[in-house]
């Protein structure tokens, strides 16, 4: 279990840093050889890889559970297509600004809870009931299109970067970045002074304040840095789908996706909610697929599979699938005689 | 008789109107060893976390080298110069022992890499080095006990607050820890207050105890006087027929 | 007579929310004693709910009648989902009991969504539309049945933690665990057995709540947070706390409802959750811990 700790989220073996490079590259390379429908269920998967390390920087490394991560999806969904819309700012410098308005967010939801000490179930619920005031909220914004949606303009056969319009390539291409990146920030992160010290409250708080750690401030930074990164995965949601409708981006359904891939993967660790989105989004396209094929009206099955995944998960793998398979096939380092199980 | 490092004066809590803590005074002499002696219930516990902030008293002041510290935070407590240890101890169990001194060595070091060179001295000197990758909750408990003494160490004190870490050892586990306190105490002149019910220990180590009982002071002393005070006696037999 | 109308207004949310209050027990009964989050608490509701549909659809039975029946099928279920899988997790960390319930909730929503379809169901019964008139009010019969209903099940299971032995020995279990084991109480099968009732109780509140309210799978997160909300602002594993608190967000409710834009009154209740949250976190009823 030395697998949460520090070094081995990272601690990868030869072979287990020869896998990673290859999946790294074979992602570089996906769509020369993939068809378009590959793309967009790659791009889907690494999308829900994005938000689950973000979510990941809360509840793995800090230990605070947000169940109303949605909320900072589509704060920053909402807040550069807004942008683009009404004032014809591009998403990469509204990106920023709906970053800004995320973390606001973020921290206005914080300071409330930890200066109340709201703490565990209670924090979780607070984070709840923000996301549902949200999504109530928007449901009346008419100037954000209110319960009918809100819409970019999709022009066919635009190539334009800089606006972030274009070919699926293209966003495959920027979330794959995007994962990347996220990926980096977190390993630096967690490498840091702030990192140990997150880890230390994450794993008990009264001791990590008795060895000097600011509660406050370590909980706070924690927040902030999650829902920053959250919010460009609701940016790169807008101008993907080119819709945003409140009941759908706000649902509690969707903060229960975006917690999946990191559960499923391993919470706290760097690898864990990349490969947990690369396990249950296939299987999720899989299944819709099948029913598809064989002409079945069953909605609901798809999520019926995430809520089986889920229970098996906790039960049988509560760690996480990463630390497991990562211990089976020699990819991280063995930490000395102190592997448990 | 050198400066007094700790001054306590006139320290009180109550909870829920019950008295845990009334009226207590007492100094810790720079580079000294005091050691803080009751029955159960005595309050002993209650005063450290008064010191270490845990919670404000509800009255009287703690001032460490003329500094006040009474009611700040315990991260404030930690950066004025207090480390301690917990009577239950609170390893951070998912993280490497290593780590765990580190997150207490970056208390006063930006560096992750300085901090990790810290706490392998640590970790060396209280013979835990070849634990050092193993998580934290793996370890028995004397080396948790040990543990938590270099995590408090990493955090560079110059008073140290020992609750109770020689309880649950075995008698050549206390008679190492024993050394490594003293051997702390004369070669760097750390400033300790223990908290012990190990009297051999509380003989062997300190330089003054301080009784108390049902959250005042009943004593305060030499070890050898305390150990020959009619009241101490009295309050500990008095305690055991209870 | 606009007085009137505002009492009408708070009868029907005063009854409405004894159902609430009922529904909400359950999930206190479970959290004070086994100290677990029920997550899928309204997804057992509105399975209770479907439970009287169809017993209604085969059977003709009235939801009043409907209400034991379902409570004892629920209460198996219940007693089933904690010695199968809570149990092994009452000693773990609390965010993974959340996630758990979280995928049982889940399971149980996209299953009663494959097997009756999004579609509302709705149950029948003869006095369906009749009013009774109780001075200067007008009340709906099916309100006031359903409410008496949930006042004497909830009379019931006071009684029952108040007057029986089991009742009492899942007290002790809840003041104190490690002390009920010391004194020989079988721990894992109290915790059943309670979780077991909170299912029930649930399950008989849904069973109830069709004399007012359409059966539909989408109800299920809603009335989950709506049980979180009341048990928050009556106190967590306050009993009744839960019923104060169901009388309140129903009033609340409904005044809302008609003072404001309908589709605004849940947002009224969130804010009521925020406040009690940050101000109160114990609940109105409840011990500070």
């Amino acid at each position: 279990m030395t697998i949460l700790g520090l070094r081995n989220t990272w601690g990868v073996t030869g072979r287990g840093a020869a896998l990673l490079a290859l999946s790294g590259l074979a992602l570089l390379l996906a769509p020369l050889v993939a068809d378009r429908y590959l793309v967009s269920v790659l791009t889907t998967v690494l999308w829900f890889a994005y938000v689950g390390q973000a979510w990941n920087v809360m509840m793995g490394f800090s230990g605070l559970l947000s169940l109303g991560h949605a909320l900072y999806v589509g704060l920053g969904a909402y807040a550069s297509a807004a942008l683009f819309i009404h004032f014809g700012i591009g998403p990469w410098a509204g990106a920023l600004l709906a970053m800004l308005v995320a973390v606001a967010a973020g921290c206005g939801i914080g300071f409330l809870g930890f200066r109340f000490g709201v703490k565990g179930v209670h924090f979780a619920l607070l984070t709840i009931a923000f996301a549902e005031v949200a999504r109530v909220g928007f449901d009346h914004l008419q100037w954000l299109g209110g319960s009918g949606g809100f819409f970019l303009p999709v022009e066919a056969g635009v190539s334009d970067p800089l606006n972030l319009r274009g070919s699926p390539t293209l966003f495959y291409y920027v979330i794959l970045a995007l994962v990347l990146a996220a990926l980096a920030i977190s390993r630096l992160l967690l490498h840091s002074r702030l990192g140990y010290q997150w880890l230390a409250v994450r794993e008990d708080a009264e001791a990590a304040e008795a060895v000097g750690v600011d509660l406050f401030h370590a909980r706070m930074t924690a927040v902030a840095a999650s829902s920053a990164l959250t919010a460009l995965g609701g940016v790169f949601q807008a101008f993907y789908f080119n819709n945003l409708f409140p009941e759908q981006v706000f649902s509690m359904g969707r903060s229960i996706e975006i917690i999946l891939p990191a559960i499923v993967g391993g919470i706290g660790t760097l690898i864990g909610p990349i490969l947990g989105a690369f396990i249950l989004t296939p299987l999720g396209e899989g299944l819709t697929f099948l029913l598809e094929v064989s002409g079945l009206e069953l909605p609901g099955l798809k999520q019926l599979f995430y809520g089986v995944a889920l229970v098996v998960i906790v039960v049988f793998r509560p760690d996480g699938v990463w630390p497991w398979l990562a211990s089976r096939l020699g990819l991280v380092r063995a930490s000395g005689e102190g592997d448990e199980r | 008789m050198s400066d007094a490092l700790l001054t306590v004066d006139n320290l009180s809590k109550r909870f829920r109107g019950l008295k845990a803590v009334s009226n207590v005074t007492f100094t810790v002499p720079e580079g000294r060893i005091l050691a803080l002696i009751g029955p159960n219930g005595a309050g002993k516990t209650t005063s450290f976390n008064l010191i270490a902030g845990v919670f404000p008293p509800d009255e009287g002041t703690v001032t460490l080298k003329g500094q006040r510290l009474t009611g700040l935070k315990p991260n404030r407590v930690c950066a004025a110069g207090i480390g301690r240890t917990f009577q239950i101890v609170k390893p951070f169990g998912h993280l490497t022992v290593e780590e765990n001194v580190v997150v207490g060595a970056l208390a006063r070091e930006r560096s992750v890499e300085t901090a990790r060179r810290q706490a392998r001295a640590l970790l060396e000197r209280l013979e835990l080095a070849d634990q050092a990758q193993r998580p934290a909750r793996s370890l028995t408990l004397p080396d948790r006990k040990r543990l938590e003494v270099a995590r408090a160490l990493a955090t560079r004190p110059t008073l140290l607050l020992l609750d109770e870490v020689l309880a649950g050892l075995r008698p050549t586990e206390v008679d190492r820890m024993v050394e490594v306190l003293r051997d702390l105490n004369r070669r760097e002149g750390l400033t300790i207050l223990m908290i012990e019910h190990v009297m051999r220990a509380v003989m062997a180590l300190s330089d003054r105890v301080v009784v108390l009982d049902h959250g005042e002071k009943i004593a305060d002393g030499s070890p050898a006087d305390i150990v020959a005070d009619p009241r101490v006696i009295e309050s500990y037999l008095g305690a055991e027929e209870a | 007579m606009p007085i009137d109308y505002y009492l009408n207004i708070a009868a029907s949310g005063l009854l409405t929310g004894l159902l609430y209050g009922l529904a909400a027990l359950g999930l206190s009964v479970i959290f004070g004693v086994v100290r677990v989050v029920n997550f899928a608490h309204g997804e057992m509701m509105v399975a209770g709910m479907y439970g009287a549909v169809l017993l209604a659809g085969y059977a003709g039975l009235d939801p009043l009648l409907s209400a034991p029946i379902v409570a004892a099928v629920l209460f198996v279920c219940g007693w089933l989902l904690q010695r199968g899988v809570v149990n092994r997790f009452v000693e773990r960390p609390e965010h993974m009991q959340f996630i758990l319930l979280l995928g049982v909730a889940t399971i149980l929503v996209n299953a009663m969504l494959m097997l009756f379809g999004p579609d509302s169901r709705n149950v029948a019964v003869p006095y369906g539309f009749d009013t009774l008139e109780l001075g200067p009010l007008l009340l709906d019969e099916v309100r006031v049945r359903a409410g008496a209903a949930a006042i004497v099940i909830a009379a019931g299971l006071f009684a029952f933690f108040r007057f029986t032995r089991t009742g009492k020995a899942i007290r002790a279990c809840a003041d104190s665990p490690l002390g009920a084991r010391v004194v020989g109480l079988n721990i894992d099968g109290l915790y059943a057995l309670t979780f077991g009732i909170g299912a029930a109780v649930v399950g008989a509140a849904g069973a109830l709540m069709t004399l007012l309210v359409d059966a539909r799978p989408q109800l299920a997160p809603e009335y989950t947070l709506l049980s979180f909300i009341i048990v928050i602002v009556g106190g967590l594993g306050s009993l009744p706390g839960a019923l104060l608190g169901g009388v309140l967000i129903g009033l609340s409710e409904t005044l809302a409802g008609f003072l404001l834009t309908p589709s605004l009154k849940s947002l009224f209740s969130y804010a009521v959750l925020i406040l009690v949250l940050l101000l109160r976190p114990q609940g109105l009823l409840g011990k500070r811990s």
